[in-house]
């Protein structure tokens, strides 16, 4: 097992490596002096080939690279343009909120997804399967803004029961987190009732109604147990798909958190904020495929055996 | 000799059964009518996909009004008999709007999609026909790109290239190949050991030749399902970037430009200014998923166990 977590890890350096390159070489062929968007457009040339002496902008792209590189090693993404503050803590003072918003949102997508996918799958075929699946289809195909916007008209304009903005208070994080959760019920609903109409057909569940069983014992006791599988992995590789969600979620709802942070810098045209935001979130993207990786093999006796 | 030469009109005629496999099996029309008689939502989804193509090329036709008219005395109307869907802030009819509007996410989920999956398939292809070296530094690129957030990644994209429509094609290209890649692979390396593909490399078919006319046309139903999956996607993603200000540009009637200006209004008592849009796009996001899920049933059952 801790050969195949290190085997893994080994895999994800290469891909980590590429992403920092690509964003890395992507952020440099921007047209415009970075120093002059930093200070402004009226600062002295002098000035300005300073400050970029200072900054290391003017050594080849290679060396410029290694130094970034061998920086965010340390922990250290440099300094936003515009902040005047280091990314990095920059950064690590919106995480919590990312992270808050997430599970939050994760939790309300497991409770409706794995409820919505039992009750389609025990009801195959029925008016109460074509409505949850009709439903978690919606879920998938409506704009993450769309359903901000909705739910903020109605429950906090309209009816006053929430929020319109803001992250401070648990009345202020259930619309942030239905929103967020709402997409990825959906998913989780559909891949939650194909697992478990496929696994109620197997012969270990005929010999658990044959002994007499009760089908709620049959379906959370087997069935459901063999179903899950796939689905906890998708729960971890939905991590990804959370992190993008969060960028307009929490563009919606003004919670200062990571996907905020990338719009601003993006709006102020903060390349080392933007190329810090951008790399942090996709090494937590590659670590959360890795755990659903290994969870599978955790979870999976028969992937275990054979590694 | 004789012998030879039977054994190489066999082979040709396996490696020609390949090629032409997948028109052969079961006809389009079988196919329809399958999905018709299995999936009434999709057939209803693919009937109304046509009438928002249909809507779309003939906007001049089919809107009530000149969607960049402006009228400063019919500002901020409710929905009603004269503008069914209301007037924007600057007097625009919002129905006229969202009819244009259609034309440009259109284009959007299809350019960028065929793009994107032009490149995947190609590389796929390359990946799973030849393997080792080529196989290894495809698959890690392809890697590397699904590493990525896609809306951040098209944002990056966007924020280098600045905004506008050529663009957002450009970003999404970039951005959603990997996913084809990914199932063109792992097809080719499945179907390069069929033996209507050993035939066609025993009378010496060219490695070419043999990707794209034996390998590429038994791809198709899972591409096919692909395209239509991934066309909601880019709709979704421009509307997403347009949402966050590095999308589509004014005046453009795009539907996610509509509802950013419309959000404004929301909190301000005119909520049909963004949902009608943002309904607009559930509606045709909603119908191809309909579709493409209908589809993949009939098409390709190989794509649904993945």
């Amino acid at each position: 097992m801790l050969k195949k977590i290190l085997k893994r890890i080994i895999i994800a350096i290469p891909v980590l490596i590429g992403v920092v390159l690509i964003i890395f070489i992507m952020l440099r062929i921007v047209p415009g002096d970075p120093v002059t968007t930093m200070m402004g457009e009226h600062v002295n040339l002098a000035v300005i080939e300073k400050v970029s002496k200072e900054m290391g902008l003017d050594q080849p792209m290679y060396v410029q690279f290694f130094q970034y590189v061998g920086n965010a090693l340390r922990g250290d993404f440099g300094t936003s343009y515009r902040l005047n503050r280091n990314v990095t803590h920059i950064i690590l003072d919106a995480f919590p909120n990312t992270v808050k918003l997430s599970v939050c949102a994760a939790l309300v997508a497991w409770m409706i997804g794995i409820t919505a996918g039992i009750i389609a799958a025990v009801r195959q075929n029925k008016l109460l399967d074509r409505l949850f699946m009709g439903g978690a289809l919606m879920g998938v195909s409506m704009p993450v803004f769309m359903t901000a916007l909705l739910l903020q008209y109605m429950f906090a304009f309209k009816l006053r029961w929430f929020p319109v903005s803001g992250f401070d208070s648990p009345r202020a994080m259930v619309l942030p987190a239905i929103v967020l959760g709402w997409n990825s019920a959906g998913s989780i609903a559909r891949m939650t009732r194909s697992n478990l109409v496929e696994v109620m057909q197997n012969d270990f569940i005929r010999t658990a109604r044959a002994k007499g069983l009760r089908e709620g014992g049959v379906i959370v006791k087997h069935a459901l147990k063999n179903a899950m599988l796939p689905v906890v992995t998708m729960m971890a590789l939905q991590v990804s798909s959370m992190l993008s969600g969060a960028v307009l979620t929490e563009s919606v709802f003004g919670i200062p958190g990571i996907g905020r942070l990338a719009v601003n810098a993006i709006e102020t045209r903060d390349m080392p904020l933007l190329q810090g935001t951008v790399i942090f979130t996709t090494v937590i993207i590659i670590a959360g495929n890795l755990i659903a990786d290994l969870l599978y093999n955790v979870l999976d006796p028969r992937i275990r055996e054979g590694a | 000799m004789a012998d030879y030469e039977n054994k190489v009109s066999v082979m040709a005629g396996l490696a020609d059964d390949g090629a032409a496999q997948i028109g052969e099996a079961d006809t389009w029309q079988d196919k329809a009518k399958t999905l018709v008689r299995q999936n009434k939502l999709a057939a209803f989804s693919a009937v109304l996909i046509v009438v928002i193509i249909l809507m779309a090329v003939f906007a001049p036709l089919v809107a009530p009004y000149d969607h960049i008219r402006q009228s400063l005395t019919d500002r901020l109307q409710a929905p009603g008999a004269a503008h069914w869907l209301g007037t924007d802030e600057l007097g625009r009819d919002v129905l006229s709007r969202i009819i244009f509007g259609a034309r440009i996410s259109l284009m959007i989920g299809l350019v960028p999609t065929l793009i994107s999956m032009a490149i995947g398939t190609v590389l796929g292809l390359f990946a799973g026909f030849y393997g080792g070296k080529v196989d290894f530094m495809i698959m890690r690129l392809a890697d590397i790109m699904l590493a990525f957030p896609s809306l951040l990644l098209a944002m990056v994209v966007m924020y280098t290239m600045g905004g506008g429509l050529i663009n957002i094609f450009i970003a999404l290209s970039l951005v959603n190949w990997a996913g084809t890649a990914r199932v063109v692979r792992s097809q080719t390396l499945s179907l390069k050991e069929k033996e209507y593909v050993e035939a066609a490399r025993s009378i010496g078919v060219k490695k070419p030749v043999m990707m794209f006319r034996h390998i590429l046309p038994n791809c198709m139903p899972s591409l096919i399902v692909l395209f239509t999956l991934n066309i909601p996607a880019a709709i979704l993603s421009e509307a997403s970037l347009s949402f966050l200000g590095v999308g589509a540009q004014p005046p453009s009637a795009s539907w996610g430009l509509m509802v950013v200006r419309g959000k404004k209004y929301l909190l301000a008592g005119q909520p049909w200014l963004a949902i009608a849009p943002c309904v607009a796009i559930m509606i045709v996001v909603m119908a191809f998923n309909f579709f493409g899920d209908g589809l993949r049933d009939v098409l390709d059952p190989y794509l649904k166990e993945q």
